[in-house]
């Protein structure tokens, strides 16, 4: 597989969210709205990335019996500097996401390239892998986000167009899943044709 | 490079390696972005006393203390002064009654009680139904009221307060809240 193809599968082929269904509890909480659903999506792709360049460098130090241990470790440090910073720099973000950003530990995309990807293979092809997957979840809440907050509230990224409340399901818990199974049918339509 | 045997020794060594290097690097972090985070609260707070107590001179973050509410708890006084005249208190109050979870806000009083503005900083209420509370259009109903003569209910209850449809568990909460405040002040000595 040449290093485009590990940067491009994570978008549609492998995506994430849409295609091997990883890591949908953040998926459905905070996808409430465009900006709250791409902000998740970036705090994500910084921690895939950089704990996949961390793994991959260190697979061959860490003993493969303690290596679960190791990565969470690993992980668990870049998600608190995420944490930090958001909380430093752009506080309002921070505060619509609350406790799903610490919660960015036990998201299974992470732990899962960790293991399926970044302990296999070289440096350039984990960050290439970490950069498609998490570019691929931003995309996917990206869409959800949008298309929940455009049925929902009437709006996009924050501007309403239409006066008074959208359908309202579309912004509570019922109306994540509809719209997620949704977009998932979508995607599977096109892959197959 | 050979891949590291998995024996007690070798686990132990890069676990504490790895768990060492990681702590150094979050101690690293945190120094750099404690200032910012302290800055963006004691602004969020100044922003949102700006806004329910008149212009002010004084920084009432120094002048803060706090009164008890009578129900063993207490509450946060900012006092707003212009030329060291006292024009207006903000008090940072909560409600336990929300729809889901506390509900805090910043209300600002004149000196007699009257009510200048009020302004959410946390809820968690249903969106589009109970988060209408941080809206004008349910919120100012409050402004220039004194709680003397305006009875801090929901019409339903008795009171005076038009409640936002579909979420009359959110306007209670909203009106203990405000309601809270008041009576802490007023029990204070300040009216």
């Amino acid at each position: 597989m040449n290093q485009l193809q590990n940067f491009t599968k994570g978008l549609l082929r492998e995506n994430p969210i849409l295609v091997l269904v990883l890591g949908t509890c953040p998926t459905l909480a905070t996808t409430s709205s465009s900006l709250n659903g791409m902000g998740m999506g970036i705090a994500t792709t910084f921690v895939l990335v950089g704990s996949n360049v961390m793994i991959s460098l260190l697979a061959n130090v860490i003993p493969d019996k303690v290596r679960i241990p190791a990565f969470i470790v690993i992980i668990a440090s870049f998600v608190t500097v995420v944490d930090l910073v958001m909380q430093a720099y752009v506080p309002d973000l921070y505060k619509t996401l609350g406790i799903f950003i610490p919660l960015i530990v036990v998201n299974c995309i992470v732990l899962g390239r960790a293991e399926a990807f970044a302990s296999k293979n070289s440096v350039l092809s984990s960050l290439l892998d970490g950069l498609g997957m998490g570019l691929g979840f931003t995309l996917a809440l990206g869409i959800l986000g949008a298309f929940r907050e455009i049925v929902g509230s009437g709006a996009i990224f924050g501007q309403k167009f239409i006066e008074g409340d959208g359908i309202l399901v579309f912004i509570l818990a019922p109306g994540a899943f509809l719209a997620l199974g949704y977009l998932i049918a979508l995607v599977n339509k096109i892959r197959k044709t | 490079m050979a891949k590291t045997e998995s024996t007690f020794k070798n686990m132990v060594l890069s676990l504490t390696l790895i768990s060492v290097v990681a702590s150094a690097c979050l101690g690293f972090v945190y120094e750099l972005t404690k200032k910012p985070i302290e800055l963006s609260n004691l602004n969020k707070k100044l922003n949102a006393i700006r806004e329910v107590v008149p212009e002010f001179t004084n920084n009432p973050n120094d002048d803060m203390f706090r009164l008890p509410t009578g129900e063993g708890d207490s509450l946060e006084v900012y006092p707003a002064k212009k030329d060291s005249t006292i024009i207006g208190y903000a008090v940072n109050t909560y409600t336990n009654n929300g729809f889901s979870g506390n509900i805090s806000l910043m209300a600002g009083f004149k000196p007699d009680g009257t009510i200048i503005n009020i302004s959410v900083l946390e809820q968690k209420e249903t969106p589009g139904l109970g988060t209408k509370m941080t809206e004008p259009e349910f919120k100012d109903q409050f402004n220039n009221k004194n709680p003397a003569d305006f009875e801090l209910k929901v019409i339903k209850d008795g009171g005076t307060v038009d409640a936002i449809t579909a979420a009359t568990i959110s306007s209670r909460a909203f009106c203990d809240a405000v309601s809270r405040a008041y009576n802490t002040l007023k029990k204070g000595g300040i009216k």
